[in-house]
Formats: structure tokens, sequence, C-alpha cells
């Protein structure tokens, strides 16, 4: 490899980064989009969930209830006065779900039978319906726990309790999970996307047929275009994580230099394919399909990342296998929120370890300096 | 061909190349064998779909042959391409220049890439930035030079390390006379020192710059050889033909017409005709046959006629332009990008039935002219009207009276022929037996029959300029507009291109035209000449050339004409600041 030839290709590359106003945006203005609205856009969390309460007959029974959803944080309640009024507001979308204490409520509630809370939820949203669901029933706990100590009966109606702790991520911000995935997001961008886009615009521009026919070998093209992007896209986890620690207060319960490591090896692996992907599709609109299709809508849907992978289809489980930002996901939520646990962050760079060595085998493999 | 004591630069040993996968692999090059020889300035010329780019892409190792041998510089192509890429210089057709970089950085990085040494740099720099003029825009970015200026600094690049073998795969092409005269100024002082250059051309007349010609075809050698010789040969079998009362594009339709006749094309003040072989000048009413020194085009259409039929010529009438106003009334036009003035106070009128040239260098402001006429750009101030219509206030009505065909024709390339026609058909809002019969027509004018199921990306780049026009026509607009509608195409297929459109300016159509290539100025019945965003000159084509006539060059051709003109121009404009 000469050095001067490869100089020159890398100050080539740097000064078109820094004029281009399409790869400042992919690399830096796009990320911090994500960010932005990962961070303060998007929650998993369900609060202030509109719920209606249709209570037939208000008694000294049901005020207790109906309070205990008051004060709740996840509830925002509506006082319904009948089952039609409850309907229409759900059809309407005006509450997700409604709570029903029927009129004999107070009655059951003294007699031997059970008493019977009637539970609907609008299922169009399951997720939300069934965080609603638990969130409902735990209230209903609640008040019943009340209800036994206002009683001061002997005998408590449940002889086990329930003593929660939440581990990781206690007060279960889903944005401290968020943003750490969303790194991977962003590094898949960098380095396979836009990496795929600026050497298909070679092949377009017809820059690529005159590199070809000079001195330069493959292999100098190749790490003319790698060492430029690998910069960039540590620089935008670099971003990223000053953001996260900044602005989003998003612990970092590992070392740094480990996250940097993973990182590292991630960003090899979306070059590869970024390269790779170029080597197929030599215009920019089909290169830019291929690369959200293949890396970033996986790394975006299925590295787990926003959904739980352990309860998705076993088909597509053991498609996620093969999805590099599975691992580099997995590896980043427990460095920024578990520490360096070991078992976890070593196999994980293992694979990508391998699947970069795998990508730039098959990139240098393919690649020739000609034109058929 | 070879010198005595010269070893060839470039030798083709039954090379075949083909492209492709399965019922669409086409030949590009089959059984060629050739000989380049050392020190000399090659041309390489052919119609489209020749094999030429191929040709100079497996002389940079960038191809591999199916069959035979390319050995370049006595080096094995397919296995020794790296030793021969140190060795050659190398400009694709599109530049390869990255546009977003500045002159110096573009040089910068090829100096690197050749390995030159950084003492030797700035010395090469400066001749380099000398020969191409380019010396006093040197921070400024590729992609914002003009096309000629662009294709200077690409031959730049392929020269900084002086290579042993130069390959151009057509430099002038898009680029404006002046530009193509420095640039063949350069070509020429390489050879001085050495340098074989192997240059693939469009335009004919530049093969007398050149020591020898490779005539290709459908992938195969027509002829090599030195293009005065081959000119020779045609001796007596040339000449310009004059008639006292019929206007040029009638006689020239008339002489296709004559049995004996193998081409006739417009040339100054008469009509050029290539008579074949032992045919004797026909004895027709009023023609005065002069003879002509043969040329170079006339040995190009007289080998490539033999090989392919020429389109049956179409008799036309008596000129129709009217007396009935103008089509195209344009006074006082101004355009504005910002505080850049691109068009200042152009005025013209059009007649009907006339083709009207609209000719200039690169950034003329001809093209801003044009979308101003199509109603797709506004103007800053001025007077406008197509067809009776005020541009500004009844733009709609307007452009339903006009054909356009866009540069590189706009069509979809992953449409069938006949999808084409289909969509542009009910764009116009053609319907019903109307539709019916549009569509035959454009299929039997245009000879359009066997691509109808193509896709029109895989036609030959004549045909695709056939269906844009055809695509144009279907509404039969009374005004035409065409943007640089030769731009690329073949020899034969422009001449073909100019005959159907005398035929229908003849039949009434109103044709307005943008061109670079100086001959085909001769088709217009008036042109204006522009630079910089003024009119020049403007009237007939030979009220043009006579205003360029200088003692010492009485009867300029219109690319003289044009270069005079151009340089007068300018040269008022730098006394005038």
């Amino acid at each position: 490899m000469n050095t001067r030839r490869l100089g020159g290709l890398i100050l080539k590359e740097s000064m078109q980064i820094l004029r281009d106003p399409s790869a400042l945006g992919i690399a830096f203005v796009l990320p911090l989009f994500l960010l932005l609205l990962f961070g303060y856009g998007v929650s998993l969390n369900a609060e202030h969930v509109p719920v209606g309460v249709v209570v037939e007959h208000p008694n000294p029974q049901t005020e207790p209830f109906v309070a205990t959803l008051r004060r709740s944080r996840y509830f925002d309640v509506r006082p319904l006065r009948s089952l039609g009024e409850a309907r229409t507001a759900m059809a309407r979308r005006e509450i997700g779900s409604f709570v029903w204490l029927r009129g004999d409520f107070a009655r059951q509630t003294l007699g031997d039978g059970p008493a019977s809370i009637g539970v609907v939820v609008n299922g169009v949203d399951a997720n939300t319906a069934r965080l609603v669901q638990g969130y409902l029933t735990q209230s209903w706990q609640i008040w019943l726990a009340q209800l036994q100590q206002q009683q001061q009966a002997g005998t408590a109606a449940f002889p086990v309790a329930m003593q929660p702790r939440i581990w990781f991520n206690p007060a279960l911000r889903s944005r401290d999970y968020l943003v750490p995935g969303l790194i991977a997001v962003i590094m898949t961008l960098i380095g396979a996307l836009l990496t795929a886009l600026v050497v298909a615009r070679e092949w377009e521009r017809g820059t690529m047929e005159a590199l070809m026919a000079s001195p330069v070998t493959m292999a100098e093209i190749l790490v003319g275009k790698l060492l430029p992007y690998f910069v960039l896209g540590m620089g935008g986890m670099a971003l990223s994580v000053v953001l996260a620690q900044t602005v989003f207060a998003v612990p970092l319960r590992g070392s740094l230099l480990v996250l940097i490591g993973v990182s590292a090896l991630y960003l090899l692996v979306a070059l590869g394919m970024g390269l790779l992907i170029s080597s197929v599709a030599r215009n920019q609109f089909v290169a830019g399909q291929i690369a959200v299709v293949v890396t970033f809508l996986p790394a975006f849907i299925l590295s787990g990342f926003i959904f739980d992978l352990r309860s998705m289809p076993l088909v597509i489980q053991i498609i996620t296998h093969i999805l590099p930002a599975r691992y580099f996901v997995s590896s980043l939520q427990t460095v920024f929120l578990a520490g360096n646990v070991w078992p976890v962050i070593l196999p994980d760079a293992a694979v990508l370890a391998a699947m970069a060595a795998f990508f730039f085998g098959v990139t240098l493999w393919r690649s020739h300096k000609r034109l058929d | 061909m070879a010198e005595p004591g010269l070893a060839p630069a470039l030798r083709f040993e039954a090379v075949s190349k083909s492209f492709g996968a399965f019922r669409r692999r086409v030949a590009a090059l089959r059984d060629l064998t050739l000989t380049v020889p050392a020190a000399r300035i090659t041309g390489l010329l052919g119609p489209d779909a020749a094999g030429k780019t191929t040709l100079l892409r497996l002389a940079a190792g960038l191809l591999r042959p199916d069959a035979g041998r390319v050995e370049v510089l006595g080096l094995d192509s397919a296995r020794e391409a790296a030793r021969i890429q140190r060795r050659i210089g190398y400009m694709p057709q599109r530049f390869g220049l990255y546009e977003d970089l500045t002159v110096q950085q573009n040089l910068d990085l090829y100096a690197r890439l050749q390995g030159l040494p950084p003492a030797q740099r700035l010395a090469r720099y400066a001749e380099l930035l000398r020969l191409t003029a380019l010396g006093p825009f040197g921070d400024r970015r590729a992609g914002k030079l003009s096309g000629g200026m662009k294709q200077k600094l690409g031959l730049a690049c392929a020269l900084l390390r002086i290579p042993d073998l130069l390959l151009l795969d057509e430099p002038t092409v898009g680029v404006d006379p002046i530009s193509r005269r420095e640039l063949w100024a350069i070509i020429a002082g390489l050879r001085d020192r050495g340098v074989t250059v192997l240059v693939s051309t469009a335009y004919l007349d530049e093969t007398e710059h050149c020591d020898a010609v490779v005539l290709l075809d459908a992938g195969g050698l027509l002829a090599h050889g030195a293009p005065a010789a081959m000119a020779a040969e045609l001796g007596g079998r040339c000449f310009a033909v004059r008639h006292p009362s019929l206007d040029r594009r009638a006689l020239q339709q008339r002489l296709l017409m004559l049995p004996g006749v193998v081409d006739a094309r417009l040339e100054g003040t008469g009509v050029r005709a290539l008579l074949a072989a032992g045919a004797a000048p026909p004895t027709a009413e009023g023609m005065d046959w002069r003879p002509a020194a043969p040329k170079f085009a006339d040995v190009f259409v007289d080998r490539l006629h033999a090989r392919r039929p020429r389109r049956a010529p179409q008799a036309i009438g008596p000129a129709a332009a009217g007396d009935d106003g103008p089509v195209l009334h344009v006074a006082g036009l101004n355009r504005f990008f910002g505080a850049f003035q691109a068009v200042r106070d152009v005025s013209f009128d059009v007649l009907r039935g006339e083709v009207f040239g609209l000719l200039g260098a690169n950034g003329a402001g001809k093209t801003t002219t044009f979308r101003m006429l199509c109603g797709l750009l506004p103007a800053s101030s001025g007077e406008l009207r197509v067809a009776g219509q005020d541009l500004r206030t009844a733009p709609a009505e307007a452009r339903a009276r006009i054909g356009y065909v866009a540069q590189r024709f706009a069509l979809y390339g992953n449409l069938s022929v006949a999808q084409n026609l289909a969509f542009f058909a009910a764009a116009y809002g053609l319907r019903g037996a109307r539709l019916r019969a549009r569509l035959d027509w454009a299929e039997a004018e245009f000879e359009l029959g066997p691509f109808l199921a193509m896709n029109a990306a895989d036609i030959p780049l004549g045909f695709k300029q056939r269906l844009a026009l055809a695509c144009a026509l279907l509404h039969a607009p009374p005004i035409l507009f065409l943007d640089e509608p030769t731009s690329g195409v073949d020899p034969l297929a422009r001449s073909e291109f100019w005959q159907r459109i005398n035929q229908y300016a003849a039949a009434g159509t109103t044709v307005l035209v943008t061109t670079h290539f100086m001959d085909e100025a001769e088709y217009c019945d008036r042109l204006v000449l522009m630079s910089q965003g003024s009119v020049l000159a403007a009237g007939t084509p030979a009220a043009v050339r006579a205003r360029a006539a200088r003692p010492e060059l009485p009867d300029p051709t219109m690319e003289e004409a044009f270069i005079g003109l151009i340089g007068a121009h300018e040269a008022s404009l730098r006394r005038a600041a």
C-alpha cells in the first residue's frame, strides 16, 4: 500500500465530507434529530392514560377505589355516568379503557361471594392495552390492601405479599434504554448507508472509472473510503454518548473504554456491509434502498432496540441472530445500564469481530479493479 | 501503419467483448484486430454503439477481453493491468472529476494517485494551468466550471505525469468551438513529446488533427488509415451544388432523390453532394455542379452508407414561410438569477415554418432563454408571445401548442417504446380515433416498429432521439422546441434528423433549436448567436458568416465565424471594463 496515494484518497474523501451537506446531514443532523426524537418524543411508558370510571351507585365502598385511581400517575380519571356513555367515549377514542362498578357492587362486597369489577380495555393498541390492564390490576390490589388495613381484619386475604425491586433501570424510564440503542442505529446510518451512497456516487459520476485507470490499487481505494467514515462514525457515537450523558442523564455504568471498543467493532461491520453493498449496486438509488432494507431497518426493528426479541415469533428470533445490530444493542444496553458484564459483552464482541472479518473478506474478494 | 523502428503502442489481436447476460447479451467488439502506432494521434470514430468506449476501456485495462489479446505498451492487458495503468493517462467520457473539490484539489489528488514526486508538482501545475488557461480558477470548485473548462481540467488531471499512452473518450463532446481548439492544441503538443494518443470523437472535422483514423462500426473495423489518404480516394465524387431558384433545403431534398447521389448536406451557400463510385453528376435542370475537395466526413458517410440503408427522402414543397406575423415574438427579454444576469435584452421574431437556431458557447444563456420560451422559467422582464398567446397570462394555452424535446431525451427508460408513446399521447389528451391515427403515424414516420416492445433505455441512441421527437409531435403542435437534440448522436443519425426537421418546417411547423454543432447552424433559416447573455449576431447563416469575414479569412465557416465574433465581443467587454 502506497502511503502517498492513500493519503491523497483520504484527504479527498475528508474534503468531500466537509463540503457535502448531505454527508454532514446523515452524520450529524440525522443523529441529533433521532436522539431528540427518542429522548423527548418517544416514550414506551404509559402515563396519564385517560380512563373512564362508571360508578352506577356511588357509595362509601366505591369512593376509595376511585380515589386510588385518581392518585395514580398512570391515569387521568374521567367520571362517567352510564355504560352507554362509556361505550361512546371508547368508540371516539376519548378513553382507552374504563372501569365499571355495577350498582350492586357495595352489596357484593358485603356478601359471601367475590365482588366483581368490570374492566374494559381498547385492544387496538395491544401494547398499551396490556400495560393499562396491569396498572389497573395493581391499583385494585393497593385498594384491597388499604381496605384490609381499615377493617383491621386479623387474617389477610393474601398470605403472600409482593416486594418488587426493579434493577438496572429503577425508574423504568424507557429513554434510558432507547438512547443507548440509538447509537446502533446512528452507526448503521453512517457506516452502511452513507458509505454505500458515496461509493455509488463515484460510480454514477464516473470518478470511479478515472480512479481505476490510475495506478491506485483496489485495497487503497477501499481503505481510503474506510478510514474517513470510521472517524465520522466514531464522531457520531461520541456525539450520542455526550448527549445521552448530559441532556438525557442516561447513566453509563460500564467503562467508556469497553463502550468504545464494542462500538468500533460494530462500526467495522457496518462499513463492511456498506462497501459490500456498493460493490453490488452502482447507483445511489439502489444502494440506498438496499442499505435501508438490509441494514437500517433491521437495526431499528429487529435489534432489540425498541421491540423485545424474546416476544417475537421463533422464525424472526432465529433471523435476528444473523443481524449484527442485535449483538451491538445487547452490549450497548448492558454497558450503559448494567456495567461491564463480560459474559454478555465478550460473546457479542466475538460475533461482531467475526462478522467484520467476513464482510471485509467478501468485499475484497468481490472487488476487482475492472468495470466488468 | 507502424513507423519503421517504432513498436506499436497498442495491439488488438482478434479481440471480442460482449456485455449483458442471456438473451440481452450484446456484442460490443467482434473479432477486432488493430495496431495503433506509437507517438501519433489516432482518432477513433464510428456511429453509436460501434464499440469505441469498450475499445478504450480494454486498452486502459478496465475490461478483460472475452477472446483474443490486448497488448498495451508491450504489456498484456489482462495480466499486467497494474503496470499498464502506471504508464497511461485515461480520461473517461464523464470527466472523472470531483465536482465538490476545487480545481487545485483535483490536481493535487491525481498528482498523488499518479505518484508525481512533490518536487515536480509546482512546475507541472504551472504548465498545465497555463496550457488549459485555468490558472485564474484554481480555487473554483470543479462543479462550477463550464463544460469546456471541465474537459480541460479532466485532461490536465490525466496529464500530470506525462503518460506514454493517452486514452481520451470523446473529450470534446458538449464543448464549445473555442474550448475544442484549445483541447486539440494541448493534444498536438503531447504528440511532439512522443506521447501516443488514442482519442474517440463524434466530430468528423476533428480528424484533421489526427495522423490516423480508425473507423469502427458494430464492433468491427471498417477502415483504418490516414484521413487525408482516405479522403483522396473519393476524388471526383464530391461536388458543391447550387441552384438559381431553389432554396438550399429544397435543393438538398431533390438531390437526395436523384440516382447515384449517396449523400447531400448543406454547406456554405450551397449543398454538398457525394456521388456513388462511378456515377457521373446527373444533368438535372438548372443545377450547377462544381467539384469539391473530399473531406473525411464524406469518407464516413460513404463507408457507412454501404452498410445500412438510408431513409427514403421525402419530397418537400416550396418553403411555407408565411407572412402572417411572427409565431414567436421576443422583445427586451431579461432574466436575473440573484444579482447575476443570465439573459440581457434579447429580442427576436420567428416566422411560421422557419427553422430558427439559438447558438452559443456553454453558459451563453441559450438554455435559459429556451426555458423562458417554453414557459418553464418566468422571465424577469420583457415580452414573450408564443403563437399569439402571452406566456405570462396564458401559459397553459401557449404550452399546448408547443412540442418539446429536452436535452438527453426525457423518456421513461424502463417503459417500452409503445408505452412511452401511449403515455405522452395521454398526457396531451389524445383520445379515440385521433389517438390511434397519431400513434400509427408516429410508428410509421419514425420506423419504430421493430422496437415497440423494447424498453426505451435499451434502444440505440439514434432511435431514442426519434422516439423523443415522435413523443413531442404526437399532438401535432405548430411549434417545436428542440434543446440540443443531436448531442451525442452520430453523424448519420444527425443528418437524417435534420432531413426530418426540414420536412416538418416545410409543412409549416415552426422549429426553434439550440445546438453547439456549428455545422448544424447551416440548417437554420435564421439564427441568433449568443454570448454572455446577449445577442451577438442575428440573421441568416450566410449573413452571420459574412459579418465575421476579414481580409485574411474571406469565407469563414460557421465555426470560424463563431470564434471570431465571440473573441471580438469578449475583447470589447474587457475594454469597456
